[in-house]
């Protein structure tokens, strides 16, 4: 905030900056981050009615119970899928990028990421994917992508 | 849940214009034109409402935190019962349901319901950013999520699922546009063909930038008042018959693929096959129509409901939501605009005064502004305020409101009745 640049008068307009440094915690869902840095992807299954988690979470929305962490099946299949051309300013220099829903054999949730394809190829329902790892850990969800298998 | 409550009747209403950019009149000033206009249609005065229900989305888009109570000072309410309510695309239908229970249960006897955002004062890529933030900011945002890529993915698994095609998705955006011709409050009225849409930019595969909704700058208003209240103001009240609301999961990624939740007008025998919701359609706007229904009496919603105002954020929620509200079962929404059964004069018609496509998506305001189209729909007063007949349903009955947060994180539906 502080001073503002004047944009207009009539009516008198100014723009200012909006910065903050936010601290973000992963809090209880750390250990999804850390392991990504070891070239492990972990899901939960829940210690009381045994549903498995694409998406890691400490503890089970359906009962409550608290999770066990799992390793999931670093091949997967797209479940759904979009090309984006445009994103929010953040991600501006990025498009265009695939999103993908992956599907796990034998695991009852998904998992969002982002699906890397060679140009001329194109992302479809059913596609045989495997998880890649960042070589230089970013400590976000990017540290997981995937590609066809 | 309790049903020995109070009936609550919508007695006036006000929109202001949707415009892109309103650097003229702030959301105070918003806020006032809308209940101006409610005031004065109704003939009542600020001294009559007993408290106020506030509804916007985002204090980064306002710049300002609780700017709802600087828009009661504005209006002439400080000093009564307010709160803000939020709760995503949601905000407003959400806040409408709250001054109908601020009614219902003898805590007031009058209540505005008052929503209002100004998206204008980000440009369009960082007003991206920041109602992604209203997802996982963990797991999908960081991703470069967003909620067009968000409603793209539900989309696209739609198609894969039902065959819905990209051409019906065109068609929502041409019968909402060309409503919007006819509602001088809309942002964007346009004569457009299904070739226009299909050729406008690719944002998020399959979804293109005549799919999709506009930000908007504006601000609308509902009085909301007791049997006793209702019968001693001027103009004609509706009666709000049964809200239902539900929710789901933030995250796509975790919404299960279990039974369909059956409406009363559908069997088993219909979803033998169907995963659900999975990602092809929103379990909280299904759950949350089925409690209207039932508080409502409605059995044949397909039948029962006169017209609806439907979420179209994107042209494919709008088919979605036809499923949802059970108008067609799942998998017929794109044959049911095809077949031109949510046109003007179909079976049900859909977002008469343009809908959040053209008419304008000011977040907290769209609920609100929705409930106001009802509102003069069930009156039969559109001519008045809209300055033609065009857009008048004729002899309505019984219209339904929807809207929701997220990709159905929270969502609100309204069954209102004329009387």
């Amino acid at each position: 905030m502080g001073y503002g640049r004047l944009l207009k008068i009539d009516p008198v307009v100014v723009e200012w900056n909006y910065n903050i440094e936010y601290r973000h915690s992963y809090a209880e869902d750390s250990p999804f981050f850390m392991a990504l840095g070891r070239g492990r992807l972990l899901g939960s299954k829940c210690k009381s009615c045994g549903f498995k988690y694409g998406t890691y979470r400490k503890y089970c929305m359906y009962c409550g119970s608290e999770t066990d962490d799992i390793e999931l099946p670093l091949h997967g299949k797209v479940h759904s899928f979009t090309t984006c051309y445009y994103s929010g300013e953040t991600f501006r220099g990025d498009v265009p990028y695939t999103l993908v829903l992956v599907e796990f054999p034998g695991v009852d949730s998904l998992f969002m990421s982002r699906l890397f394809i060679n140009s001329g190829e194109k992302p479809e329902i059913g596609m045989d994917i495997v998880a890649q790892f960042k070589k230089f850990q970013t400590f976000t969800v990017n540290d997981v992508y995937f590609v066809p298998a | 849940m309790a049903d020995n409550q109070r009936k609550v009747y919508m007695i006036a209403g006000g929109v202001t214009p949707f415009k892109k950019i309103n650097f003229n009149d702030d959301f105070r000033l918003n806020v006032k034109h809308s209940l101006d206009y409610a005031l004065k249609d109704s003939g009542m005065k600020t001294e009559d409402i007993d408290g106020s229900v506030s509804a916007y989305f985002s204090d980064h888009l306002q710049g300002q935190l609780i700017a709802g109570a600087m828009s009661n000072d504005f209006i002439g309410l400080a000093g009564k019962p307010s709160k803000r309510i939020e709760g995503g695309g949601a905000t407003g239908g959400l806040a409408f349901q709250t001054a109908y229970e601020e009614i219902a249960s003898g805590t007031m006897d009058t209540c505005l319901a008052y929503g209002f955002e100004n998206m204008s004062h980000v440009g369009t890529w960082r007003g991206n950013d920041i109602i992604a933030l209203g997802s996982d900011a963990s797991f999908d945002y960081p991703l470069g999520g967003f909620y067009t890529a968000y409603y793209a993915l539900m989309a696209t698994r739609h198609m894969y699922e039902f065959g819905t095609t990209e051409k019906q998705m065109a068609m929502v955006s041409v019968k909402n546009h060309g409503n919007a011709m006819h509602n001088p409050y809309a942002q964007a009225p346009m004569d457009i063909t299904v070739e226009d849409v299909l050729k406008s930019p690719v944002v998020s595969s399959p979804i293109k930038m005549l799919d999709i909704c506009l930000m908007s700058d504006g601000a609308a208003c509902a009085i909301l008042a007791s049997e006793e209240v209702a019968k001693s103001v001027s103009g004609k009240p509706v009666l709000i018959k049964s809200i239902g609301s539900s929710s789901d999961t933030m995250r796509l990624a975790d919404r299960p693929f279990g039974k369909v939740p059956l409406l009363p007008n559908e069997n088993d025998s219909m979803y033998r096959d169907l995963k659900y919701p999975g990602v092809h359609s929103f379990r909280a706007g299904r759950l949350a129509a089925r409690m209207a229904y039932r508080k409502a009496g409605i059995t044949s919603p397909e039948k029962e409901i006169d017209f609806a105002e439907l979420y179209d954020a994107y042209t494919s929620a709008e088919i979605q939501a036809y499923e949802d509200m059970g108008f067609c079962p799942y998998g017929q929404g794109g044959k049911f605009v095809e077949d031109g059964r949510s046109m003007l004069d179909g079976d049900i018609p859909v977002n008469m005064e343009g809908g959040l496509q053209a008419s304008g998506h000011a977040i907290g305001a769209t609920g609100i502004m929705q409930a106001v189209y009802a509102f003069w729909q069930l009156q039969e007063t559109v001519h008045k305020h809209l300055g033609s007949n065009r857009l008048q349903v004729k002899n309505p009955q019984r219209g339904l409101i929807h809207s929701h947060a997220g990709t159905g994180a929270y969502e609100a539906v309204t069954i209102m009745e004329a009387v």
